[in-house]
């Protein structure tokens, strides 16, 4: 019985998209860690942040809490917590396909790969034209997670979900 | 001092670094000097402050006074605060705002790496958390130092400067006091003073390489563990404070 609620929970957490990057959810980018249920029923929604000051982290526990609230979890708390450290590695490749259709270029290795330590990662594909032939403009971009590239082929600029 | 008011200080050293240091990078915000760089340093700040805000929310709890997040950056005064030195250092011009960077951010590389194997469990994942960022950081400012340091006489000029300004305020990093001692036998806090020669190694090598040497004469100021400041502290405090202090608990 409790495995099955937990099962629900996880399903509805899972419609929630990430605030900045809506085709996305929470789930998938790896933000949610685990879902707890006591005898009471009250349940415990373990999420981590992907960076230190993401700003959506305040966002994305309003909407666990009121997503499940609407469902008659009434007593929902949601606790951060930095262990495992957030990767990029956990972003299945269904999700990245996701990122690469809305426009933003998929985190291009695994965080394993040691060439990811240059601030300026080998082939990252414009994901607009798939082309190679791209170039970093800057390595901060608008979000946290992001820096922006531009592609010397189709000459249209993009954001990169860094690997990290 | 037991344990727990050693881990206490130990979390405001770090948490007042990173949000001093956050809180000096966000004055650039509309300022760079492109915009790319602009947000590069504004970036740099969100993911400072987030730092601030695990080592201060761990700090609350070790402490158990029933302070916050807020108590601690907004109602405490500047001997009070635990910063290193070289954080509160006034921006100057772009290539000293990157010189400091570049020499805060290889120190907490090496000491993040240290803090990562730390036998508190809290500690360790915050120092991991951390470390992923500020190598980040590290890599940014590195490259502009080059840059700068190697372009043209008027950015090599300001390089050089940059060294002359903020080089004294180094040796404030490494020093230890009880807290560290208690810390370091307890297995839960790092050696910083064994950090020094490496971290002297890898930046003597980065800032050879941007065509800058470290001064043959330079005498250190320091005194951050024990709440001794530059006179800079105080008037980021006033600014940073002032909206919390006319407005006791006001919140978003």
């Amino acid at each position: 019985m409790a495995d099955k609620i937990i099962d629900t929970i996880h399903q509805l957490l899972s419609t929630i998209p990430d605030p900045e990057i809506p085709v996305i959810s929470i789930v998938e980018l790896g933000i949610v860690r685990d879902v707890q249920l006591s005898d009471d029923g009250a349940v415990t929604v373990l999420i981590t942040p992907t960076y230190s000051g993401c700003p959506a982290m305040m966002a994305i526990e309003q909407e666990i809490k009121s997503t499940l609230h609407e469902h008659g979890f009434e007593n929902t708390t949601v606790k951060l917590v930095y262990s495992p450290v957030w990767t990029t590695d956990w972003i299945p490749d269904e999700a990245k396909e996701k990122l690469r259709k809305y426009g933003i270029a998929p985190p291009a290795h695994s965080t394993s790969d040691k060439s990811v330590l240059s601030l300026h990662p080998r082939s990252v594909a414009c994901p607009r034209c798939g082309s190679l032939k791209t170039t970093m403009i800057s390595p901060f971009g608008s979000t946290a997670c992001k820096s922006l590239y531009k592609c010397d082929t189709c000459l249209e600029p993009f954001d990169y979900f860094k690997c990290h | 001092m037991t344990n727990q008011e050693a881990i206490f200080e130990y979390c405001l050293r770090i948490g007042d670094t990173s949000l001093i240091l956050g809180q000096r990078l966000a004055e650039w915000c509309g300022h760079g000097p492109i915009l790319e760089e602009d947000i590069a340093l504004t970036n740099i700040s969100l993911d400072l402050i987030g730092q601030t805000r695990g080592f201060y929310d761990y700090a609350c709890q070790v402490e158990n006074k029933g302070r916050t997040e807020d108590d601690l950056a907004f109602l405490r005064n500047d001997r009070d605060y635990r910063n290193l030195l070289m954080a509160e250092q006034p921006n100057g011009d772009f290539g000293q705002t990157i010189f400091r960077q570049f020499l805060i951010s290889s120190y907490y590389t090496l000491f993040f790496t240290a803090l990562s194997k730390s036998n508190d469990e809290t500690l360790a994942a915050l120092a991991q958390k951390s470390l992923k960022e500020v190598n980040y950081h590290l890599r940014h400012s590195t490259e502009w130092m080059l840059r700068l340091g190697n372009g043209t006489e008027e950015s090599a000029r300001r390089m050089r400067t940059a060294v002359e300004e903020l080089w004294m305020f180094t040796e404030d990093f490494f020093d230890m006091n009880d807290v560290d001692r208690i810390l370091l036998q307890a297995g839960i806090g790092i050696d910083n003073s064994a950090l020094r020669a490496d971290w002297l190694h890898f930046a003597q090598d980065k800032m050879k390489e941007a065509g800058l040497l470290i001064p043959e004469k330079s005498f250190a100021i320091r005194g951050s563990r024990e709440g001794k400041h530059t006179e800079h502290l105080g008037h980021i405090l006033a600014e940073m404070q002032s909206l919390h202090r006319a407005h006791p608990g006001a919140t978003w």
